[in-house]
């Protein structure tokens, strides 16, 4: 088991109080999978993830316990986690421009990265060289500025740097999201390539856009308002999901093949709720259509069978 | 309605603005009342570019745009007032399009400064009342909050709401969904759907295909600036013909089908090298097809 989070929660200061983001995340990653993390703006995903490599300073651990390959990740220190960063657990982060320094040239850029580890890059050059290939990359991209490389191109010398040293766990926060869609789909099957070949262990894919997370995933984890919806390997969220949120959020997804003369989709009525007070029970119930009295209570997240979770009453 | 002929629009770019970039080469569309035409393309196809020349944010370089037979360009003063009546836009960041210091429904109160003075408070309010109605909101809801009180599809949905008080006959709606969840984006796309009916003529400059084929009922392709396909949604989608749409169509994440199972045909001309050795020389006539239906051939671009 390469990645177990037990009981996490990790809520943010605000003058108004707690902003209660990840309440309660129990879940595992096997060796190899690439698990999909999906919801709406706002629902925690980001949160999660980030939590598991660097919390910034707004963001507060309240409990829980994380393990990778068997040993504890001290999250919520800052300084201890210095030691797992970028060797053990390395993130792709949101927006491949800002992630890159942009005065420093790509290969001046990785020294310095790979010099705060202890590294010197001759080590790792040829491999460096040899994965920028892969890519597509020229190797010529080392002489250049950040400005002169395009988006999709940006977000590859991201993604080759952020797995340079072979990572347990690689977390990819929406990194399709900003790219055109043919370059959409390169990036995201470079990521299946990346752990097909080894470069990493196990992924966390963070995005909205489930149809994407269908590609490339083996699994996907359905979060709503700071909770665990459903997780279930992701040809069952896509074709059985149980839980209503997972449900409505299908169908409101427009496809190639649908339009809107023969077949109107509909939208979710309502908005997530606030996550400074979050509403007691269900956090779903105020939107969903199959709501009844039991909803007031919260439901557990448990197993319905095999590697298929949710939290539902209506499900169970 | 609108029509744009053989507009061409070069930025000067680089330091003295002393390159050119064609941003916009030779396109050539119209939209009708009551029809949804979707601007297909990548970053830095000329998209937005186009929409921003029709809104007169920017200068037609060559060809012009004509608006129920009137150039556009030669408009100024009044009648570009009643233009402006008539056209309106809606961009893609609706956080950016509000001011934050001050409260969301300030969009309505500039708006009634500027065209219609000589309303009553009472006349103007039930105008307003109607027109969110019209975008399914609740005046309660929007009205008196500030902008980060509301959700993008709310504030998203004031701005067409705004469009809607002028009467508009053609609204340029570019990127509008882009930055809504899925959950609410289906229902400005309704939206969409349920004016068109009422009469209205929309531009979507959309870079998604799925939302494109979903509410419009001409497509067009762009690339680098130029058109390469367009033809009604079923006939570009149903039956793509140039070998970029089709490689679009295929990049596309669909929920059923896998990629692996989708084979990309190669398009001479989308790798980076093609892209540095392309030049407008290569850039080839758009042949009609089939009725309505054209396609760019060239002797890069193999059509079949």
């Amino acid at each position: 088991m390469s990645l177990r989070v037990d009981g996490l929660r990790v809520y943010y200061r605000s003058l108004n109080g707690d902003v209660k983001a990840v309440d309660g995340a129990t879940f595992e990653i096997a060796d190899g999978e690439i698990m999909g993390l999906a919801g709406e703006s706002g629902c925690g995903k980001s949160t999660l993830g980030k939590s598991l490599i660097r919390m910034d300073a707004r963001m507060r651990f309240v409990e829980g316990r994380v393990e990778l390959d068997g040993r504890e990740l001290p999250i919520w220190d800052d300084r201890k986690m210095n030691a797992y960063r970028f060797t053990d657990v390395s993130i792709i982060p949101q927006y491949a421009l800002s992630a890159l320094n942009p005065t420093r040239k790509i290969g001046a850029l990785a020294t310095e990265l790979l010099a705060a580890r202890g590294i010197a890059l001759d080590e790792v050059m040829q491999e460096f060289k040899r994965r920028l290939k892969l890519v597509g990359l020229p190797e010529s991209v080392l002489e250049r500025f950040p400005i002169e490389l395009s988006g999709g191109m940006r977000q590859r010398v991201v993604m080759v740097l952020s797995s340079l040293l072979d990572p347990s766990l690689l977390i990819a926060d929406e990194v399709t999201s900003a790219l055109d869609v043919s370059t959409q789909r390169a990036v995201s099957e470079l990521l299946v390539e990346f752990r097909d070949r080894g470069f990493v262990k196990s992924m966390i894919v963070i995005t909205h856009d489930l149809s994407v997370l269908y590609q490339i995933a083996d699994t996907i984890l359905v979060m709503y308002a700071g909770k665990l919806a459903e997780k279930a390997p992701a040809e069952t969220i896509i074709e059985a999901p149980v839980h209503p949120y997972t449900q409505l959020l299908l169908s409101s997804l427009p496809e190639v093949g649908i339009r809107y003369a023969e077949k109107r989709l509909s939208g979710i009525p309502g908005r997530p709720p606030s996550l400074l007070d979050p509403p007691s029970g269900c956090r779903f119930r105020t939107r969903c259509p199959f709501a009844w009295e039991q909803c007031g209570d919260e439901p557990a997240f448990k197993d319905l069978a095999p590697g298929h979770a949710a939290a539902c009453w209506k499900a169970a | 309605m609108l029509t744009l002929d053989t507009c061409c629009k070069t930025y000067r770019v680089g330091s003295f603005g002393g390159g050119e970039l064609q941003a916009v080469r030779n396109v050539s569309l119209d939209v009708g009342a009551g029809e949804v035409v979707s601007l297909i393309g990548e970053s830095g196809s000329g998209k937005s570019t186009i929409g921003k020349m029709i809104l007169r944010l920017l200068r037609v370089t060559r060809g012009n745009i004509r608006f129920e037979g009137t150039d556009i360009a030669t408009l100024g003063g009044k009648d570009l007032r009643t233009y402006y009546g008539d056209v309106q836009g809606v961009f893609q960041d609706p956080f950016s399009s509000y001011n934050p210091i001050f409260k969301a429904d300030r969009v309505f109160t500039l708006l009634r400064g500027e065209h219609f003075s000589g309303l009553s408070g009472s006349e103007w309010s039930t105008r307003l009342q109607s027109a969110l109605e019209d975008v399914s909101l609740n005046p309660g809801d929007v009205l008196g909050k500030y902008p980060h009180q509301l959700s993008g599809g709310q504030l998203q949905r004031m701005l067409i709401a705004r469009a809607l008080l002028l009467d508009i006959r053609l609204l340029v709606a570019d990127e509008i969904i882009s930055m809504l969840d899925a959950s609410t984006r289906i229902d400005v796309l309704n939206l969409l759907g349920d004016l068109k009916s009422r009469g209205l003529g929309v531009l979507f400059i959309t870079h998604d295909l799925s939302l494109g084929n979903y509410i419009s009922d001409r497509t067009v392709i762009l690339r680098r600036g130029s058109v390469v396909e367009v033809g009604t949604t079923e006939q570009v989608f149903g039956n793509p013909l140039h070998l970029y749409t089709r490689s679009l169509l295929a990049s596309v994440p669909q929920l059923h089908t896998k990629w692996k199972d989708i084979e990309i045909e190669l398009d001479p001309g989308t790798t980076d090298a093609d892209v540095d050795a392309w030049s407008p020389a290569d850039d080839g006539v758009l042949v009609e097809i089939e009725p309505g239906h054209l396609v760019r051939s060239s002797n890069q671009d193999r059509t079949s």
